[in-house]
């Protein structure tokens, strides 16, 4: 990878955010709307609000309660999707009352767990975002599991593997792609969840802030609120795809492999 | 395997396996009665017209299916489940190595497995991956090699895990004909080398001569065992020589015949005609 073909790589990757940015600069410069304020007015307001206090006492709670909440779904999700995913009787007798759990959208449980948790608090925020994280994780272990190609568990089976090995070099690492396929989805949800658990009552965080900023008509900062989330994300999706890239790097060669052949 | 005076003359001993399927309202009889026996070292090919149930056969031994009835006997000790000291090599060769490992890797995991130090699996691995001519590509992943490479990893695990009884499963179906060619003088060259008992299953009459001390022809469903030829060709084989032998043709026409028997549903109580 030259550093030619590097650079051109990441001219292609900036410029529609560029231009993006560009276009909204100057479709708003002489707006006087109250709510649609010029972007030079939102950045201006940026380092304002966005000081180190805020930082560390929005901020890094919010995203600490996703990486728990997150966690917490990406470990039980695999344990008991791999479980369903390994025995046909528990599948039949689980499933249909995961179906039902699973079409339940999770901000609508959000007073529901606040009943049990509280409205502050980290501990229904967290519950709200590994309840919603774990669906596509879990979903997806058990779809990985089971499609295990039946002769690799045949070849454990014949070279007589231990159980834990089994379990860990064989079936978790045989269905890692498709559970890191329900996990990109998890990371999406996730970091929704994190600003809808926070909507309801008093809070320290994020997405409070952003709604602490509209209620009280400070309308940059709550934009500033608004374009700091999308960065947060975009960077949570570009550190996920980082560590997919070193962990499954066999998987791109195996499929790279098989294409060719 | 490592008291080799205590170790058993017969080092595998089938007695009238039987296996029916039953499902869905019917049972279907796809081994009826084999017995054979296989003394330590032998290299034994077993054929049979498709259908026959070779693979279910191969996979009653290998302790992955139960038996309806009969039993498999290892060294003296009955089979039930995979048993310790017998390795298989599957005809899917892509499928049977783990992708997400090195091909050291994948040849150390039974090794592992089987509680042996780090440097006594370092040699063992070195020796195998020598054996079958794959010192160079330890490091490589298998979905990086040819399908014939790949083959010879799979060989390589097996015989690093120093089995009393080396089960083949058609490995060589799947591969081209002239990296067959060179597998099995591989196979030949590593049983004599390495004195492991071979049971190996094949479709292809020519391989199985060419291979096999004995070569086991099976009838088709039920089955049972048609004849046990012996292949009196000298030991020292060659593609190129062997092949062109009297003898080989010989032989090669016999097992030919009772396969084309087979097919028409001969038992080897009646002397010809169907049996339901």
């Amino acid at each position: 990878m030259t550093a030619r073909h590097l650079l051109s790589q990441l001219l292609v990757a900036l410029a529609l955010p560029v231009l993006l940015v560009i276009t909204w600069w100057f479709a708003s410069a002489s707006s006087t709307s109250f709510f649609w304020p010029p972007l030079s007015d939102i950045v201006a307001a940026f380092p304002k609000t966005w000081n180190w206090d805020r930082i560390t006492g929005d901020v890094f709670p919010s995203l600490g309660r996703l990486a728990l909440g997150y966690a917490i779904a990406l470990v039980a999700g695999t344990a008991l999707g791999s479980a369903i995913g390994l025995s046909r009787n528990l599948r039949a007798f689980l499933e249909p009352t995961l179906e039902f759990f699973r079409a339940v959208p999770p901000p609508v449980l959000v007073p529901v767990i606040a009943l049990f948790a509280g409205y502050t608090g980290s501990t229904g925020k967290i519950v709200t975002i590994a309840l919603g994280c774990l669906w596509p994780v879990l979903l997806n272990a058990v779809e990985g599991v089971r499609g295990l190609d039946e002769v690799l568990v045949d070849t454990a089976r014949s070279y007589r593997l231990r159980r834990r090995t089994r379990f860990f070099q064989v079936v978790l690492r045989g269905s890692s792609p498709q559970i890191a396929a329900g996990a990109r989805q998890a990371l999406s949800i996730g970091v929704i969840l994190m600003v809808i658990s926070e909507l309801f009552g008093a809070n320290r965080g994020l997405g409070a802030s952003i709604v602490q900023f509209q209620r009280s008509f400070a309308i940059p900062e709550m934009w500033t609120g608004i374009i700091l989330l999308g960065l947060i994300g975009f960077a949570l999706s570009v550190l996920f795809r980082i560590v997919e890239h070193w962990t499954l790097a066999w998987y791109r060669g195996l499929r790279q492999a098989d294409r060719g052949v | 395997m490592t008291t080799l005076t205590s170790q058993p003359v017969i080092a595998l001993d089938v007695r009238g396996l039987r296996k029916v399927y039953d499902g869905h309202g019917r049972s279907v009889e796809a081994v009826r009665d084999l017995t054979f026996a296989i003394p330590r070292g032998e290299l034994v090919c077993i054929v049979g017209p498709s259908g026959a149930g070779k693979t279910t056969l191969l996979r009653c031994i290998a302790g992955l299916l139960d038996l309806t009835s009969g039993e498999v006997v290892l060294d003296d000790s009955k089979v039930a489940g995979p048993p310790e000291g017998m390795a298989v090599v599957f005809q899917e060769y892509g499928r049977s190595l783990f992708p997400w490992m090195t091909v050291r890797q994948n040849v150390e995991l039974p090794l592992k497995e089987k509680g042996l130090s780090k440097a006594d699996r370092r040699t063992k691995v070195d020796v195998a991956l020598e054996a079958v001519g794959l010192t160079d590509s330890d490091s490589a992943h298998p979905w990086q090699l040819s399908g014939g490479m790949q083959q010879r990893v799979a060989i390589a695990r097996a015989v690093a895990y120093e089995p009393s009884v080396l089960l083949m499963d058609e490995p060589f179906a799947a591969v081209d004909a002239q990296t067959r060619a060179d597998l099995e003088d591989l196979v030949r060259a590593l049983w004599q080398r390495l004195g492991v008992t071979v049971l190996f299953v094949t479709h292809d009459i020519d391989e199985a001569v060419y291979l096999g001390q004995r070569v086991l022809v099976l009838s088709n469903r039920p089955t049972v065992v048609l004849e046990d030829v012996h292949v009196d060709l000298p030991n020292k084989r060659d593609q190129l020589e062997t092949r062109s032998t009297a003898r080989f043709a010989e032989l090669r026409h016999h097992v030919y015949e009772l396969i084309q028997l087979a097919k028409k549903g001969h038992r080897p109580e009646s002397p010809e005609g169907e049996q339901a």
